[in-house]
């Protein structure tokens, strides 16, 4: 007599046959079985490639669909989502690109893939309060503290990916990159957009600092203006405080 | 259509929100309900966040879950349902629905609504996790009817039979997606007809609509539950007959992929509501 399999048994078959070209068994009598199973692998695929395409729109554009497709498809197999929240997938696949072989061609894919990753991150970020910034004038500043909006990122990349991301752009036009390192500044403005602003490396290296809790005081190394006229043009101060 | 404080989505028509159809979303005068995918909407604040609680300001809101796999074998996610948990307070939207499908296995996410047999085991399975999900999320859930491409050797339960059986045990109610019941019973070779008459209408709390793709196999088509077209001709029929069985129902037009300009779905939303306003009369005479 027939024992049917239990469901995690079905669940399991139906699962490896996503990844392979084999149809599952226990299916139930119909024409061209491989043609109507195939619908379910390449929604998984094309799903999941899309939503990366999403996340990673330069790296699509700089690479081309086709190649695109493919790579996602090998980064899908490697490194499936792991929580129905795909906004929260693809933090691994710059790291991806950098030993994907395909793609060593292109040193720079991780750099840019990087930027994109925070820029999501900025994106969906926790909403903050905005200080009012006439108060950095009444605080002593050998005790000012600064509390940044969660959205702001610190970015450096080994080469000119910040440029890069720029030229890809809608309507943005190429132009010779420079050489050597970039960093930027990623954030959220009051109007939902993310900004990707190009930093000296004196203020990336005071906007690290003070995200990783510095008072303003030793955070400071430089002349802190370009950074600080940004993050108010932004409105990226969430509170401005003093240390006891 | 089924009562209760849970489902108080409006008996018209809704449409899936893409936030580039914001501005106009927004200012829609048409009475319209939309409805968002929840897994969207999970990140702590922002644009989709601002954006879903300006639009729900004017119109009704349905939250649709793609990721409890609820139809799987292994136990529910626990984060995830207090993720769901989270949003539903957040946002109070008018209903809240999920699939009857499974798309996670071990800890890998699919991104697809995978089928299942519908077998004695698995019905206790799946109303193990409803009622596991009902309880976590503070609320009653509309479980939708999928469109699937293949059957199973072992299945001994008629879908539609499954369904109520599975309302009937958990109290959830079900949303009929009619271009699913269509889809599918072309696929199988069946006839939809057949399907919605065994189908318990009185638990039905929304209705889908939704464009399908087709391609060839040597038996006939295969129908594919693309979201990327026009509502088809046969599927408003099919809708048709159902409004004349249940009176006007939540009625929602889903288009995902292709997603055209916003006067397209207008128009496909004034379709559902020509069908909905001739069951509003029918129902009153």
């Amino acid at each position: 007599m027939h024992t049917p399999p239990d469901h995690a048994t079905t669940q399991a078959r139906l699962h490896a046959a996503l990844w392979s070209p084999q149809t599952p068994q226990g299916l139930g009598e119909a024409q061209a079985l491989d043609r109507r199973f195939a619908v379910y692998r390449n929604n998984v695929q094309h799903g999941l490639s899309r939503a990366l395409a999403a996340r990673f729109p330069v790296i699509e554009r700089l690479v081309g669909p086709d190649f695109f497709a493919a790579t996602a498809r090998v980064f899908a197999a490697q490194h499936p989502p792991q929580t129905p929240v795909l906004l929260d997938w693809g933090d691994s696949f710059p790291d991806f690109l950098a030993t994907f072989p395909p793609a060593q061609s292109l040193p720079y894919l991780p750099d840019v893939a990087r930027l994109e990753w925070l820029r999501g991150e900025a994106y969906h970020a926790a909403d903050a309060a905005r200080a009012d910034p006439s108060a950095l004038a009444t605080v002593d500043p050998a005790r000012l503290r600064l509390t940044l909006a969660p959205s702001v990122r610190a970015y450096a990349a080994q080469h000119p990916a910040v440029s890069l991301w720029h030229q890809n752009q809608p309507g943005a036009r190429p132009a010779p990159l420079p050489k050597g390192p970039q960093y930027a500044l990623i954030a959220r403005t009051p109007g939902f957009a993310v900004t990707v602003d190009p930093l000296a490396r004196d203020q990336h290296t005071i906007l690290t600092n003070l995200l990783s809790g510095q008072p303003f005081a030793r955070a400071a190394t430089t002349d802190p203006t370009p950074l600080l006229a940004l993050l108010i043009r932004h409105q990226l101060i969430a509170q401005i405080g003093e240390t006891p | 259509m089924i009562s209760s404080p849970d489902f108080r989505l409006p008996a018209a028509p809704g449409l899936s929100f893409k936030p580039e159809h914001f501005a106009q979303a927004v200012q829609a005068k048409t009475a319209l309900f939309f409805e968002v995918h929840a897994e969207n909407y999970m990140g702590a604040g922002g644009a989709p966040h601002a954006m879903l609680e300006r639009l729900h300001a004017e119109h009704a809101l349905s939250i649709h879950g793609v990721g409890l796999s609820i139809g799987g074998a292994g136990p529910l996610d626990p984060d995830h349902l207090k993720r769901l948990r989270g949003l539903l307070d957040r946002h109070q939207p008018e209903s809240f629905s999920e699939h009857l499908a499974w798309s996670s296995h071990g800890a890998d996410w699919l991104n697809d609504l995978l089928p299942l047999p519908y077998t004695d085991e698995t019905l206790t399975t799946i109303c193990a996790h409803i009622d596991q999900a009902q309880t976590a999320l503070g609320r009653r859930l509309l479980l939708e009817n999928p469109a699937t491409y293949v059957t199973f050797a072992d299945s001994t339960w008629p879908e539609a039979d499954f369904l109520r059986e599975i309302a009937h045990r958990t109290g959830c109610g079900l949303l009929l997606d009619v271009n699913n019941v269509f889809v599918s019973a072309t696929n199988h070779r069946t006839d939809p007809r057949a399907y919605l008459a065994a189908f318990p209408l009185e638990l039905v709390g929304e209705i889908h609509l939704a464009g399908h793709e087709a391609e060839a196999l040597p038996d006939g088509p295969l129908l594919i539950d693309s979201h990327s077209r026009p509502v088809a001709d046969p599927v408003w029929t099919l809708y048709a007959e159902v409004l004349a069985r249940t009176g006007p129902l939540p009625s929602l037009v889903e288009w995902d992929n292709d997603v055209p300009g916003f006067d397209t779905l207008l128009a496909e939303a004034a379709r559902a509501e020509t069908l909905l306003t001739e069951a509003r009369h029918a129902h009153a005479a």
